[in-house]
């Protein structure tokens, strides 16, 4: 029995030594940037974990001033948010149609769509389309692009909540007298909230975090969202460490302050799709 | 109660046409522009049969070498995340002090944008002036600070441990959504029959994880295959084409104008992904309800 406790207890400390080696390996750098942003321009010569020896908080007015990221922090708003409507509006209806028809012909339409969570991009090509479309440089190209992009996994993650839905309630509905569009937007869709706000979350998230897309079809800097300011900044500023990290905290807080918030359906999202059972 | 009534085709419609135009025909248009000398220095296209992929595929140019490199990067990362993330899994699952703390602590770099991760790690890894640096000659170990991102014999393998870094949380939180959803009772009739903790994850972690173990990995594979930004915002590439990709090539070839070399290695990846791709998304759609 001393045997197996003693035993046991090893096991405990193992455990907590790697959890603690683990997170001190994304805490070091964290706290890396938050204690550089709050440095003088002289101390951040060096990178280090002293703590500074007086607190600017100017810092971020400079960069948000100098990296205008006002404006950059309202593209990325518009792109993510009116690109994360669309896609989730749209990709519920017809992850709806696909889940329920179930038909050979629906089937390999549903395939088709969510073969695009593995098909890579033909960038070349792609910027050929864009200009045949008008759509380069435009706000409205991005956020197509972006519905484009986060459609098949919107589709996948919302057909598996459908499904969970019993079919015996559409068939309720219709027999008294309830029209194919208010049986999904009185009865379906309400039911599907979670589903859509999980959706959706993280289509704002990847599209608050794309970077490909803005760097090959937005050229006026006024249209730049944030992933592309701040590499652009990145370049100017090189070596201002502490710029550079006050840049970095406020293009992350957005999508740090929804993690926090949305923590639930971040992590139940992404795990949906792998863990069934 | 008639289906295609109720549920009218033409819901799907947006979606299906959004999807396809923008992201189905450019990959399409781009396998019929791989057989073309298209270049933004002629205004003519002339069909040249299969030279561009003989081009590739002879080596004579570096091409076959971003593929390759890409393949490797994949490879690596894929193995890395999926050990790690399962070695932590483990640890994090049960019986451990504060593990929200860390489990949130270790998945957060996979909210963060990709690029952002990329440029603090650029910071970190500068040989000069950079943290990592600074930190081992503060304690003694400056034979350890190396070139990291400079060194083209270190360049690669830094910028994939930089990925492995920022991906192993993500796989750490789906193996433990995994190991939880393992109902308890086998745990503890099997330390009932005396087997230890590694009997214990050989005979029931491992087997019941399988579907779970091949979700990640094809997540895995499909982001490795289309790395971008992590590569992009390191070390663009360089020194000399080390840790040249497939995408961070396309895109300088775009801007040299050479579309035809671009659009075909754009397409070669397309192709490969495409058959692959189908049984990767039957892996993501397995055990669905089927009515």
């Amino acid at each position: 029995m001393v045997y197996t406790s003693k035993n046991k207890f090893v096991q405990i400390l193992l455990k907590n030594v790697l959890a603690w080696f683990a997170s001190m390996l994304v805490i070091i750098p964290l706290l890396l940037v938050i204690l550089n942003a709050f440095k003088a321009d002289g101390e951040t010569l060096n990178m280090n974990l002293q703590l500074p020896k007086e607190w600017i908080v100017s810092n971020f007015s400079t960069v948000i001033e100098k990296g205008k990221l006002m404006r950059s922090f309202f593209n990325s708003m518009l792109y993510a948010g009116a690109g994360t409507l669309i896609t989730v509006f749209f990709g519920a209806m017809a992850a709806y149609v696909f889940s329920r028809r179930r038909s050979k012909g629906m089937g390999a339409l549903y395939m088709y769509v969510v073969l695009g969570m593995v098909i890579p991009v033909n960038y070349v090509t792609l910027t050929k389309t864009m200009i045949t479309l008008g759509l380069t440089n435009t706000s409205l190209g991005i956020i197509l692009l972006y519905m484009a992009m986060q459609t098949p996994f919107t589709v996948f993650l919302i057909y598996g909540f459908v499904s969970k839905i019993p079919v015996e309630l559409d068939e309720a509905a219709i027999i008294d007298g309830c029209s194919p569009l208010a049986l999904y937007v009185r009865i379906i869709f309400p039911m599907l909230k979670s589903a859509v706000i999980t959706a959706g979350v993280l289509c704002f998230l990847n599209c608050w975090n794309e970077f490909m897309m803005p760097l090959y079809f937005l050229h006026s800097s006024e249209k730049w969202p944030m992933t592309l300011a701040i590499y652009n900044f990145f370049g100017q500023y090189e070596m201002k460490w502490n710029l550079i990290c006050s840049d970095v905290i406020l293009t992350c807080a957005p999508v740090l302050i929804l993690y926090l918030l949305c923590q639930k359906y971040i992590v139940g999202g992404q795990t949906a799709g792998a863990v069934k059972g | 109660m008639q289906k295609s009534k109720v549920y009218p085709w033409y819901f799907a419609i947006v979606s299906v046409l959004i999807y396809t135009v923008l992201s189905v025909i450019p990959g399409l248009l781009g396998i019929g522009y791989s057989f073309t000398d298209w270049s933004a220095y002629s205004p003519y296209l002339n069909f040249v049969g299969f030279k561009n992929f003989i081009a590739v595929f002879s080596g004579e140019n570096d091409y076959i070498k971003y593929i390759t490199n890409t393949l490797w990067f994949t490879v690596v990362t894929t193995t890395a995340k999926t050990f790690l993330g399962l070695l932590f899994a483990v640890a994090l699952s049960r019986n451990i002090k504060i593990k929200n703390f860390h489990r949130g602590m270790l998945y957060m770099p996979s909210v963060l944008p990709i690029l952002v991760t990329g440029l603090v790690f650029k910071s970190i890894l500068n040989p000069k002036t950079g943290f990592l640096n600074t930190f081992l000659r503060a304690i003694g170990l400056e034979v350890l600070a190396q070139k990291w991102l400079v060194d083209p014999n270190l360049a690669f393998g830094t910028v994939m441990a930089v990925d492995i870094w920022r991906g192993t949380g993500y796989i750490m939180t789906l193996l433990i959504a995994g190991i939880l959803a393992i109902p308890d009772i086998y745990f503890e009739a099997a330390a009932i029959d005396g087997a230890n903790a590694w009997q214990r994850f050989k005979f029931i972690t491992l087997p019941m994880l399988r579907q779970t173990l091949a979700v990640t990995i094809v997540l895995n594979v499909i982001y490795g295959l289309k790395i971008f930004d992590m590569v992009y915002a390191l070390t663009n590439g360089g020194p000399g084409h080390r840790t040249e990709v497939l995408y961070t090539a396309v895109y300088k070839m775009m801007s040299k104008g050479l579309y035809a070399e671009g659009t075909t290695i754009s397409s070669v990846l397309f192709i490969f992904m495409v058959i692959i791709g189908f049984f990767m998304v039957k892996i993501l759609t397995k055990d669905e309800v089927v009515e």
